[in-house]
């Protein structure tokens, strides 16, 4: 008679010093061989208490803060903290303001895209696309650069417009940036998308169905790599969204492949609105005057906008002070470390580091 | 021979070539000087910066420095972001793991006093040199990618100066 081979599960730590983990996120996995029978996110390493401290300070000091609270596309945030204090008190933003914010916002999306398309690869064991990549985020981090004097966290974005004027030589660069940029996405592409190591690595890994969207809410790019044809810039307009012609990149598949491709495709349409405020810029005022000690009416609002991760939301309780009663800011990293734990079920462990780096998942988001 | 001038050497010249009579100290430093790896610990606006620097435009292999995900392979620790109260004895662990001669570089203004979250804050550590000890500080919000170059220089600097029995 065949003794029966006895196993026993493992219960193993990933994190939170991990370079696949993109910042700090400790991974509790249940393994029973290679195989992951449950994973257990824990979080928190990086909670930096920024919405409690923005209870303590003015509306102006506020922006700083949400810098930080996601570093790799910071005008979003600037914005969508803009965006929710402005429309508690019905500021209009000046036109060229408003250009100038789309500008920004859409080259700081490249930007965020970029790092994504040079991480995810390094993630599984390609380092090449990382260095080609980067060399094209420096040319967008030149730009901000002589724009707002900063290269990660910009607090370029206020109340009532943004801080200053482009310089004069920015919109000669930025043309520039833009005419070669179609070319290097075209890089990446050959680097990756018919590389059989990547299709192999990538494709029908971590499918996320349409009715694992609308469950865990997951939004943003890793929402449309499933077929939901969902974005804030189309489906809720805010700003000038409305007046520029471009389209939503769709997935089919829901697998990693799929999530890499339609951000490399997403970059592609953000070029073309840059492009396109580029031309239409008008002339005249970027910001109105905003008292310092600014004073938004009592009230409680919620505004939104598309982040380069998803849908980044935020809720602000004002009690008519100079200070903000209550804010609550939601990034889309939340919903999507949230539904990793039910996608890997069954998988290896190999293919976690590739679903949770395709879905672009970032700490400070989560932990705030 | 510009590398022999630099260190202190005493050179005698026999027929087919030249004999070179240095001590062991400064040649073990001159070496560790120009490999220091790097262990990969980046939590958070400062990792971003960390790639750039490791990335084409600025390139830290240039100082020889490559990076290491596991601390056992790694001679300097770059503590790139904050350190909150929560990880703080993660990075004490992982800090004691790493082989002597360790050095630590603290980048950017939450690791060096917590930064932006001085005040107010309840769970940043107001600065990871009360955990562990630091050789340099590379202040910035975050530092630009120069300045972190500079910094690492400067470790290097401070390795040459050390004598064999104070590495720790």
């Amino acid at each position: 008679m065949a003794e029966e081979l006895r196993t026993e599960d493992m219960t193993m730590n990933m994190g939170p010093q991990h370079p696949s983990t993109h910042g700090v996120c400790r991974l509790v996995l249940t393994l029973d061989g290679e195989v992951i029978k449950d994973c257990q996110p824990v979080i928190g390493f990086l909670h930096r208490s920024i919405e409690k401290m923005c209870e303590n300070r003015t509306y102006a000091q506020c922006i700083p803060l949400m810098d930080r609270f996601e570093y790799c596309t910071s005008m979003s945030c600037n914005w969508a903290f803009c965006l929710a204090a402005e429309k508690l008190s019905d500021i209009k933003v000046p036109e060229r303001g408003e250009y100038l914010r789309v500008i920004m916002g859409e080259l700081n999306r490249i930007a965020s895209h970029l790092i994504f398309v040079g991480v995810t690869p390094m993630d599984c064991g390609a380092l090449t696309p990382f260095l080609y990549t980067f060399r094209e985020r420096e040319r967008i981090m030149d730009l901000f650069e002589m724009t707002c004097g900063q290269r990660l966290t910009y607090n370029y974005i206020r109340i009532g417009g943004v801080a200053k004027d482009i310089p004069p030589e920015f919109i000669p660069k930025c043309r520039e940036f833009l005419d070669i940029f179609e070319e290097k996405i075209r890089d990446y592409e050959k680097l990756l998308v018919d590389n059989p190591i990547w299709i192999a690595r990538n494709k029908g890994v971590g499918i996320i169905t349409p009715q694992l969207v609308y469950d865990y809410c997951i939004s943003g790019p890793s929402a449309r790599a499933s077929g939901v044809n969902f974005d804030i810039r189309k489906n809720d307009p805010y700003s000038i969204y409305d007046r520029f012609d471009f389209d939503i990149p769709l997935g089919t598949g829901g697998d990693c492949y799929d999530r890499f491709n339609v951000r490399v495709n997403e970059m592609r349409q953000s070029a073309r609105i840059v492009a396109q405020a580029l031309d239409h810029l008008p002339d005249g005022e970027i910001r109105v005057k905003v008292p310092l000690k600014f004073k938004p009416n009592p009230g409680e609002v919620y505004s939104r906008r598309e982040n380069s991760r998803g849908e980044m939301g935020v809720y602000l309780v004002s009690d008519g002070s100079t200070k903000p009663f209550r804010i609550r800011a939601r990034g889309g990293s939340f919903s999507h470390l949230q539904a990793v734990p039910h996608i890997v079920k069954g998988l290896k462990i190999a293919d976690l580091v590739a679903i949770f780096a395709s879905m672009d998942i970032i700490m400070p988001e989560i932990d705030r | 021979m510009g590398l022999i001038k630099k260190l202190p050497v005493y050179t005698e010249h026999i027929p087919g070539g030249s004999l070179v009579t240095t001590s062991v100290n400064s040649v073990l430093t001159m070496a560790q000087a120009k490999s220091l790896w790097y262990l990969l610990f980046g939590t958070a606006c400062c990792a971003i910066e960390l790639m750039a620097t490791g990335a084409s435009r600025y390139d830290f292999d240039r100082l020889g420095m490559i990076f290491r995900a596991s601390p056992r392979q790694a001679d300097i620790m770059l503590v790139a972001g904050t350190i909150t109260k929560k990880m703080a004895p993660r990075v004490k662990r992982i800090y004691d793991q790493m082989a002597q001669p360790r050095y630590v570089l603290a980048m950017g203004g939450c690791a060096i006093g917590g930064g932006p979250f001085y005040y107010d804050c309840y769970s940043v550590l107001k600065g990871v040199d009360k955990i562990i000890p630091v050789d340099v500080f590379v202040p910035g919000c975050p530092p630009r990618p120069e300045a972190l170059l500079q910094g690492c220089l400067e470790v290097g600097k401070k390795i040459r100066t050390l004598k064999l029995d104070e590495w720790s």
